[in-house]
């Protein structure tokens, strides 16, 4: 029973996770972490604004659809 | 020894036996599936007479989907593509940090879907509804298993395989320039025609609605303080503010009922059709010409919030609910009479009904971020074919929702005045003659439960949705005490949605032309040199803006005319998306299977030609463009005569450009095809070349 559960528990912090995973990166918090990383910046005011810079030119090109 | 070998033939027996019995199971399961499939199909297809529960399609369709995923997108990806797993995508070989990154299955499996998922699966199946439940359902899981699903796939695979080039780049490699202009072309068409039509659902969802306006208008400080935060208070914490702007907006729809209610603020936030045109072209304009930051940004994390929520909270409604479908499988309007757009089943629902079956706009999708971010291959089938299949569902959710409504009340809404009439007792005797009835009392109220003054001419399918959707939550989830709050929310939900596609639209289109313009004066290709950005985001405002205003203005609802031009140009675009596929697929020497990519080819260069033909030359001035124009000509002039004929001979010649570009691009593909097939060419594919992947020995140890 409690092998099940734990079974149980596992897969439902696999999906969370994933989900959670998913969503950081539909919402730039994920490139945000990864463009700190690589210039090895503090998240800052100035440093959300680099970010949205170099990032943006990019992104807004990003088609959306209907 | 005899011992261990007997032991061993046995553990070698149970082995095979467990095999076998998993190989059985499996066999037994999918049987199973294919019959309960054929069984949901074909209670959808043949049922007739009484009204029949919605979990039928749901039933249909999620065996659809199975059967599809697990045999027909296996057998494109084994036989034709042969994925491979060994092999280095551009988001490994480019790994940059910014667009090229190896990223989870799933995680890219989000990112797609929340792009390719817009509006358009919702409105488009709402107004083919006017046909019946049954020609829209086929078509959205016919088109998509057989079209929509496998062009997504297929584009996407082939993008990775060229370090995720645009669509645009492939066609110029694959079948020649001619075919990469058109491409071009078609983008800023389609973008054009899509920014004006989606401008417009918005104007008829919020007209004569001081809720819905309060709610939206509300949205806009609420993106400006998300804006203000992310960048000074909380930098970079999006998911965050995303719940906090989440909260407001809801907030915002609570207290639109407050000023629905106040007769003084009700006034300040009712605008006629033509003021909300002005005011969605000036945000068009502003939210091209602002930094992202500040507006656009914000308001797409919000609205993506919204759109992935709710399209799960329908999915529960409807499973809860399991409500019946009030419309007939099929109405009296296949004829090609129907109120809400006027032409026949073919080609028009095929037309109307783009992004839930097949939709150009993807291919741009499936070559733009999405390549650059798969880790695998072998991932391209669950993420193009498998997130197709999604958005594919959610039209299926759409056409639920319409068709749970009386189908009296469905016309009443969807149908414009200049039909039905303006006074709701003409309205609703007009409608109740065709068969479907509805009486004045009984839309009024409808309309007081959900908080309106009227529903009736509420065109362009977004009312409709809302209404449908509002009785889907009300009945499952908070009663009918909550009915004019979830109506409010399906409206804001929908404008919202709409709304991030006008100003990324509007900003995409504009970096086009720049790009474009760059070649004839240098600084207008310099995105951040403010003279032309104002001068391009004018300009591209004004484009849409005239399909806008030409559909305000339309005394047959403007939703009319517009949405097929629409379909078309974005079928258009799909049909240049398969070219390219099926040209690659003939260069692989792959020529047997070409069928898979040629047959939704063929399938909707027969639908774009014959729609553009209707909407060009057909006698009735309700469908032909060149005819109302005729029509206008002997009616009796009014001020806005002359303006409107130009309009109809404007949309005769636009249609006719898009014909001769399709043409034009198949002309180019079929010459290619025919000199490889012939042996005269010579089949040169434009293909990165192999490097094996450090991945799978990476994760062998």
């Amino acid at each position: 029973m409690n092998r099940v559960r734990e079974a149980i528990l596992n897969s439902a912090a696999i999906l969370f996770g994933t989900v959670f995973a998913a969503l950081r990166e539909i919402f730039d918090e994920a490139p945000y972490l990864r463009f700190l990383n690589r210039t090895g910046m503090e998240s800052s005011s100035a440093a959300y604004a680099a970010f949205r810079q170099e990032f943006e030119e990019a992104k807004v090109r990003r088609p959306k659809c209907c | 020894m005899s011992i261990c070998a007997d032991g061993l033939a046995l553990c070698t027996m149970l082995l095979w036996y467990e095999n076998e019995m998993q190989k059985t199971l499996g066999i037994l399961a999918w049987v199973t599936i294919a019959l309960l499939g054929a069984v949901a199909v074909a209670t959808v297809a043949l049922h007739r007479g009484e009204p029949i529960n919605a979990l039928w399609l749901v039933m249909a369709a999620a065996c659809c989907y199975a059967l599809a995923y697990r045999f027909y997108s296996k057998f494109i990806a084994a036989k034709i593509l042969t994925l491979d797993g060994l092999r280095a995508t551009p988001a490994e070989r480019l790994e940059n940090g910014r667009d090229f990154l190896v990223t989870n299955k799933w995680v890219v499996f989000g990112h797609h879907f929340a792009a390719i998922a817009g509006p358009g699966p919702l409105v488009g199946p709402v107004l083919a509804a006017q046909f019946g439940y049954l020609p829209g359902t086929m078509w959205v899981l016919a088109g998509a298993v057989f079209a929509g699903c496998v062009q997504d796939f297929v584009i996407l695979l082939f993008s990775v395989r060229r370090d995720g080039k645009s669509l645009t780049e492939m066609a110029k490699d694959e079948i020649g320039p001619i075919g990469g202009f058109v491409a071009y072309l078609a983008v800023i068409a389609i973008l054009t025609i899509l920014l004006g039509v989606v401008a417009l659902i918005v104007v008829n969802a919020l007209k004569s609605s001081p809720w819905a306006t309060f709610t939206i208008a509300m949205t806009m400080p609420v993106a400006l303080l998300m804006g203000v935060y992310l960048r000074r208070i909380r930098p970079g914490k999006v998911l965050e503010v995303s719940a906090l702007g989440f909260i407001l907006v809801l907030a915002a729809i609570w207290g639109g009922q407050y000023v629905s209610q106040n007769p003084a603020l009700a006034r300040v936030f009712t605008f006629s059709a033509p003021t909300l045109a002005i005011l969605i072209m000036v945000y068009g304009f502003a939210a091209s010409a602002l930094p992202v930051w500040l507006l656009l940004a914000p308001r797409d994390y919000l609205s993506t919030f919204v759109k992935l929520g709710t399209i799960g909270l329908l999915a529960v409604g409807i499973v809860v609910l399991h409500p019946t479908l009030h419309m007939p499988a099929l109405t009296r309007f296949v004829d090609g009479t129907g109120p809400v757009f006027a032409g026949k089943i073919f080609p028009f629902a095929f037309i109307t009904i783009a992004c839930g079956a097949i939709s150009g706009f993807h291919a741009l999708i499936s070559s733009g971020t999405t390549p650059k971010m798969i880790a695998r291959e072998t991932e391209t089938r669950m993420v193009g074919y498998g997130a197709m299949m999604c958005e594919s569902a959610v039209a299926i959710m759409a056409i639920i929702a319409a068709c749970v409504m009386e189908p009296g009340v469905y016309f009443a809404i969807n149908s414009p005045a200049g039909i039905v009439g303006q006074a709701p007792a003409t309205a609703a005797a007009t409608i109740s003659a065709w068969g479907f009835p509805v009486t004045a009392p009984q839309m009024q109220a409808l309309a007081h439960a959900v908080g309106e003054q009227t529903l009736y001419n509420r065109t362009g399918g977004a009312p409709a949705f809302a209404v449908g959707m509002a009785h889907i939550f009300s009945h499952s989830l908070g009663g009918e005490t909550l009915m004019a709050l979830w109506y409010h929310f399906a409206i804001m939900f929908e404008a919202l949605f709409i709304l991030t596609i006008l100003d990324a639209g509007t900003r995409v289109a504009r970096f086009m032309v720049q790009d474009a313009l760059g070649h004839v004066y240098k600084p207008l290709g310099r995105t951040s040199w403010y003279p032309s950005i104002l001068v391009t985001s004018a300009l591209i405002v004004a484009m849409w803006g005239y399909f806008l205003w030409q559909g305000v203005k339309d005394p047959l609802g403007g939703i009319n005319s517009l949405w097929p031009l629409f379909g078309i140009s974005n079928q258009l675009l799909a049909t240049v998306a398969l070219c390219v596929a099926t040209t690659i697929i003939i260069k692989l020497h792959r020529a047997r299977y070409a069928a898979v990519t040629l047959a939704p080819l063929a399938w909707l260069v027969a639908v774009t030609f014959t729609a553009s033909w209707q909407k060009i030359f057909d006698a009735s001035p309700r469908v032909g463009f060149l005819a109302q124009a005729r029509a206008l000509e002997t009616a009796p002039a009014t001020a806005a005569t002359a303006r409107l004929i130009f309009n109809n001979r404007l949309d005769a010649a636009v249609t006719g450009v898009l014909v001769v570009m399709v043409t034009l691009v198949l002309f180019e593909s079929v010459r290619e095809w025919l000199g490889i097939l012939l042996g005269t060419k010579e089949a040169r594919l434009k293909e990165s070349p192999f490097v094996r992947t450090r991945l799978a020995m990476e994760e062998q140890g």
